[in-house]
């Protein structure tokens, strides 16, 4: 039983992904109310110099032809060992596709309490969880002995869990990983779209708002008047109303407009977490405690479709 | 080849959430219940496994408001068998509706069981997970495709920028899905109403609902804004006029 906070690093084909640097960032917080230390938990195959930047007191490296690639099965088997041995004060996994797929399941087989959706520790080592989709913040003690929480973005910067120095590295055991259940086969590129929203200054996007297909074409006419393009949150695109080229969101692309124009977008955390960079960002909608008006510079609150509709005529006459 | 598709219902986030007198949980005495938009791709998935190469879709739901609604749909939609479990869920979490779904879905020899990857709710991880460890099974989460084989899955899964991983999972196994091949098909009224005659839903008791491993909430709070966006007021056309300065001012128009 330790004081020391772990932090389950995510990597991708090579690449350490944001969310590993934003759990540093909170992992450091929650160690100083526990007197421990951030220790980054980073699995992998020859993949040691993928630590070089993390701000962390330690790494523990675990290394196995098995883990060059995440897969569920072998990140419990692996996880399951070195947590139940070490018996952390808390485990930090992201709530994403792979960080979800494990730390449930390590709750029920070690018989450790889970914490979801933390969004950011408090000074005294409370966690503070988002749920229902960015409404409601949910406060508690860190449970004990060992607390496995899930991590989303939004209360911490990356570069909070980056540093200059490289951190001290120490290689842990692996237990055997054979019979896997979950084998990865390959990876399929994300199809070639026609535009790259991440690139794109001005950007229409609708929600859950716009009702249903034909309403699109609002959307259509007015990025076609004023110069932009149009994308959507995950409701849309898994209607098959726009191409999953066009999804802003956790599983979609984060975008940088200089002007994000969001009809009838709630503001689901998964939403929001992928336009924090843009300049401005102006929302429409009827709800007027959606979350999207916490992040958006200018909202209105209003139906989306007679508002669209008389835009696109003036946006037009100002053009000339 | 038996095909679970467990759902979840959620407070509709369309009404106003409260949070009641203890300040540290939701007050759901009035929340309309509608089924977790994810378990509805479950759903979705499910049946289009079973037009493809045949099968059972068994929907299982827990007794909330709304429950047999969501059972008949499903019934409509092309499911075979539909399960009510009977206890009080209001409060219930996701470890307590793992464990006690657990003897139930044993009892079904699911092949496969598929659930949303989330829910809006979950505070203490999500269900499908908890559930395929407590029947010793694998598990795959965010997944937006699946193809059965030879007594083997072959599933798309989902990673950030639209990347996607194409794994091997073992039957039998557990799914998080979170999107469909294919949006949730809809079904007229009059066929929901048809299945309400045409089926019966079998009820089943939860065993006693054990909700050890979820945190213990101190407080609930809506959040506070760190900032509030300035509100453009007025009919259609003013508005659409102080955008247009609005988009003249950030140089785009």
């Amino acid at each position: 039983m330790t004081q020391d906070i772990y932090v389950i690093i995510e990597h991708l084909r090579g690449q350490v992904s944001d969310i590993s640097y934003i759990m540093l960032a909170a992992a450091r917080e929650l160690a100083q109310s526990t007197s421990g230390k951030v220790v980054a938990v980073l699995l992998g195959y020859n993949a040691k110099g993928l630590a070089k930047d993390f701000a962390t007191d330690q790494v523990l490296y675990l290394d196995h032809a098995a883990l060059a690639d995440f897969t569920s099965d072998a990140y419990q088997k692996v996880l399951s060992d070195l947590i139940g041995r070490e018996q952390p004060r808390a485990a930090l996994f992201g709530n994403t596709s792979i960080g979800s797929d494990v730390a449930s399941v390590l709750s029920m087989r070690l018989g450790l309490p889970l914490v979801s959706s933390c969004r950011n520790f408090t000074k005294d080592g409370k966690f503070v969880s988002q749920i229902c989709g960015g409404k409601i913040m949910a406060e508690g003690d860190l449970p004990a002995p060992t607390a496995l929480i899930t991590i989303v973005p939004g209360g911490y910067q990356p570069d909070q869990g980056r540093s200059a120095e490289s951190p001290s590295i120490t290689e842990a055991g692996v237990p055997a990983l054979d019979a896997l259940r979950v084998t990865l086969s390959k990876y399929i590129e994300p199809e070639v779209a026609d535009v790259d929203i991440s690139k794109e200054p001005l950007l229409i996007a609708v929600g859950r708002g716009i009702q249903n297909k034909d309403n699109i074409e609002l959307a259509e006419a007015l990025a076609q008047a004023i110069g932009g393009v149009v994308c959507g949150s995950r409701p849309v695109i898994d209607q098959g109303w726009l191409a999953i080229s066009r999804l802003v969101g956790k599983s979609g692309k984060s975008v940088k407009p200089r002007i994000y124009f969001a009809l009838g977008i709630s503001g689901a955390p998964e939403h929001v977490e992928a336009i924090t960079g843009s300049d401005t960002i102006i929302a429409v909608n009827t709800d007027p405690v959606a979350p999207i008006f916490n992040v958006a510079r200018y909202g209105i609150e209003a139906d989306m479709f007679e508002l669209v509709e008389v835009l696109t005529e003036q946006v037009k006459a100002a053009k000339g | 080849m038996n095909i679970v598709v467990l759902t979840k219902l959620v407070p509709d986030l369309v009404e106003e959430l409260a949070i009641d007198a203890s300040g540290a949980a939701l007050d759901l005495a009035f929340a309309r219940w509608i089924i977790n938009e994810f378990d509805d791709h479950a759903l979705e998935q499910g049946i289009l496994l079973k037009e493809r190469g045949g099968g059972t879709v068994i929907v299982v739901a827990p007794d909330l408001d709304g429950a047999d609604d969501v059972l008949f749909t499903a019934a409509a939609k092309g499911a075979d068998r539909l399960i009510k479990i009977k206890g009080d869920f209001i409060a219930a979490n996701n470890h307590a509706l793992a464990r006690t779904l657990t003897a139930i879905i044993k009892e079904l020899q699911a092949d496969l069981v598929l659930t949303g990857v989330q829910a809006h709710n979950d505070l203490d991880g999500s269900v499908g997970p908890m559930l395929a460890e407590c029947l010793q099974l694998p598990y795959v989460g965010y997944v937006s495709g699946v193809s059965i084989n030879d007594g083997k899955s072959a599933i798309r899964k989902e990673y950030p920028g639209g990347l996607l991983a194409e794994m091997e999972v073992t039957l039998p196994a557990v799914l998080g899905i979170q999107a469909a091949e294919q949006p949730p098909r809809y079904v007229a009224v009059s066929k929901v109403r048809q299945a309400m005659k045409d089926f019966h839903i079998e009820e089943q008791d939860a065993s006693d609902l054990d909700p050890g491993g979820a945190p213990e909430v101190g407080r609930m709070f809506q959040p506070e804004a760190a900032s509030h966006a300035e509100m453009l007021t007025g009919e259609p056309a003013e508005v659409a006029e102080k955008l247009v300065n609005l988009f003249k001012e950030l140089g785009v128009l």
